[in-house]
């Protein structure tokens, strides 16, 4: 028994620690007074900590998928120590790391540094891992709002400034909404089978020991749900809002690590309950709502990318590409296929890295009250600011898709398994949008380089900590292009 | 027992029905704590469904996931109630329709 408890601890590590020292990081915050440092030192210790663990579990096979089949003694099941978790525990963990780094100087330009800063971003972490690692309906809830209720806090984190407060009281009223939603498809799905462990729902879904209306039922407002968290197409107006009101850096943490953990969420529904009755059955229904799914995923992307056209801000063109990006990822479920897995999880990780350092870049740039945002502020930037102006290429090409960056290569990948899966026109549809998305990111581009500065110059100073930022996430971005076969062959390996 | 002599059904439709009344809620009213209050209604509705499918299969991990819930709607209640309040200080109003300066 001891035996055992020491070994869930030591596969649980990252997760285990990364929950304790954020509930610790609070009551350290009421302890060390005025001095913010030692917390922002404290938390990157914290996360890198996380993310070495994680890592190394990973690449040192320590985990073993025969595991999953014991029933641990603290998490009595409801933890799973699969690949995919510690793949997605890195991801999430160098999103947080990357965003407390570049977050440090944003706020004190802001002239609003506060303690429970990093507190929170460690929290919100803490929560994406919990769905990373549910095996369990109850789990991947609780961790979809732990995530979310951290996040409310973080959208309106410039608690004086009134668009923050705007984007804070948006995001919480459709969150929580959305969160309703998810819980009444969490709700029915236990109603049609009886149970919340995804394995014992797969095999009632195999043994056809459900009742089908409610698992219909269940599946359909389980996708509602999670849709509104990674922004959806129908379900999409409030992302513009919120990461266009919300602090820069949170902007580019909400739409990266939140979308991809709810994308996670939305693998494991997929994997562990509509893969599995597809196949059992040819459930007429299922594959139904999985091309409704390919209809949504195609209207995200063009809504998103033609949103993105009409916009001058260039935080909120981010905000709508970001849209436009959900839909990419969406494809890979849509597919539904171990590929298409895997490609969603590639993107997602490539997404992570490349809209953080864009996030990153706006963010230095902006005044203290949250200005200069606009396409012709950037304009003659090549010549104030080269080393920006230079990272800048790198995100918006990979966002683009252009082939040496890993952006090209996620997409190439998504668009792939859509036509091995038989949905071709979807594919068609991905190629025409992200097309499209070219016209605006190159356009940023033309400003920054083409372009004369015509108004007064952005006087804020060179990146400090926030250069680090930059530099990890577009190494991260131009290595993931160039070797993209590790990422992609460890996912597919891990399945 | 008393409550196995209603079937299922009944409170599934009394559920779904409180759950409906707080979407409609949520999508009419324009001030902030009732649209919060029909929010309530609706995971308070589906804590009935929860729970009538717990006591019909005869386990408890229906009645569990209930208290998660209703920490979880504390959570957010605090967390709620907290926001509007820093837009209460800043726009003296808690009507959502007055809270429009994020615009394409």
């Amino acid at each position: 028994m001891a035996n055992e408890i020491i070994k869930e601890l030591s596969l649980g590590f990252p997760i285990f620690f990364i929950s304790a020292m954020g509930i610790l990081l609070v009551i350290f915050d009421a302890i060390t007074g005025k001095n913010k440092i030692i917390n922002y030192i404290f938390a990157i210790a914290i996360l890198s900590i996380t993310i070495c663990s994680a890592g190394w579990i990973l690449f040192s096979q320590y985990y073993n998928e025969a595991n999953n089949l014991v029933i641990h003694p603290i998490s009595m099941g409801m933890l799973a120590y699969n690949g995919y978790a510690y793949i997605f525990d890195v991801i999430f963990g160098i999103a947080a790391l990357l965003t407390i780094i570049a977050a440090r100087e944003y706020n004190e330009r802001a002239e609003f540094e506060y303690k429970e800063f990093y507190s929170l971003v460690v929290l919100a972490t803490s929560g994406m891992m919990m769905i990373a690692h549910s095996a369990d309906l109850l789990l991947m809830f609780i961790g979809i709002e732990f995530m979310s209720i951290t996040f409310y806090v973080l959208a309106g984190y410039f608690r004086k400034r009134v668009t923050s407060v705007e984007a804070a009281l948006k995001y919480f009223l459709l969150g929580a909404f959305a969160s309703g939603f998810l819980l009444y498809g969490i709700a029915l799905i236990y109603g049609a089978t009886g149970t919340l462990t995804f394995q014992t729902i797969s095999q009632k879904i195999t043994a056809q020991d459900y009742n089908n209306l409610y698992l219909i039922l269940g599946i359909t407002l389980v996708f509602i749900g999670l849709s509104f968290k990674i922004a959806a197409f129908p379900f999409h107006q409030w992302a513009p809002d919120v990461y266009h009101g919300a602090p820069t850096v949170i902007s580019g943490f909400l739409s990266t690590a939140g979308k991809a953990a709810a994308i996670f969420a939305l693998i494991l529904i997929g994997k562990n309950i509509m893969f599995v009755a597809i196949r059992t059955l040819d459930s007429n229904h299922i594959i139904t709502l999985q091309n409704i799914l390919a209809v949504l995923s195609a209207a995200t992307m063009l809504v998103g990318n033609i949103t993105a056209i009409a916009q001058n801000n260039v935080k909120r063109m981010l905000a709508y590409s970001s849209v436009a990006h959900a839909g990419y990822m969406l494809m890979g479920i849509v597919a539904n296929t171990p590929d298409g897995w895997a490609g969603a999880s590639f993107y997602a990780a490539v997404y992570v890295f490349m809209q953080i350092g864009s996030f990153a870049i706006v963010a230095n740039l902006e005044d203290k009250d949250g200005e200069y945002l606009d396409f012709s502020h950037y304009s003659g930037l090549y010549k104030t600011r080269p080393f920006i102006a230079a990272m800048m290429v790198v995100f918006l090409l990979s966002l683009a898709g252009i082939p040496p960056f890993a952006g090209f290569f996620g997409k190439y990948y998504i668009f792939k398994t859509a036509i091995d899966a038989g949905y071709l026109w979807l594919t068609i549809v991905g190629i025409v949008s992200s097309l499209i998305s070219v016209y605006f990111y190159l356009r940023l581009l033309i400003y920054i380089y083409f372009r004369e500065a015509t108004e007064q110059i952005l006087d804020t100073s060179e990146p400090r900590a926030a250069g680090f930022t930059l530099l990890i996430s577009a190494a991260l971005t131009v290595l993931l292009g160039i070797f993209p076969s590790y990422l992609i062959e460890l996912l597919l390996y891990l399945r | 027992m008393l409550i196995t002599n209603i079937p299922l059904e009944f409170y599934l439709v009394l559920s779904a029905i409180l759950f409906v009344i707080g979407a409609v809620g949520v999508l009419t009213r324009r001030n902030a704590i009732i649209i919060f209050m029909s929010i309530e209604i609706m995971l308070n509705s589906v804590n009935l469904t929860f729970v009538s499918f717990s006591i019909y299969f005869g386990d408890t991990l229906g009645q569990l996931f209930v208290f998660f819930v209703m920490a979880i709607a504390a959570a957010e209640a605090a967390i709620g109630l907290a926001i509007v309040l820093a837009l209460y200080r800043l726009k003296q109003t808690v009507f959502v329709d007055e809270v429009n300066l994020l615009k394409w």
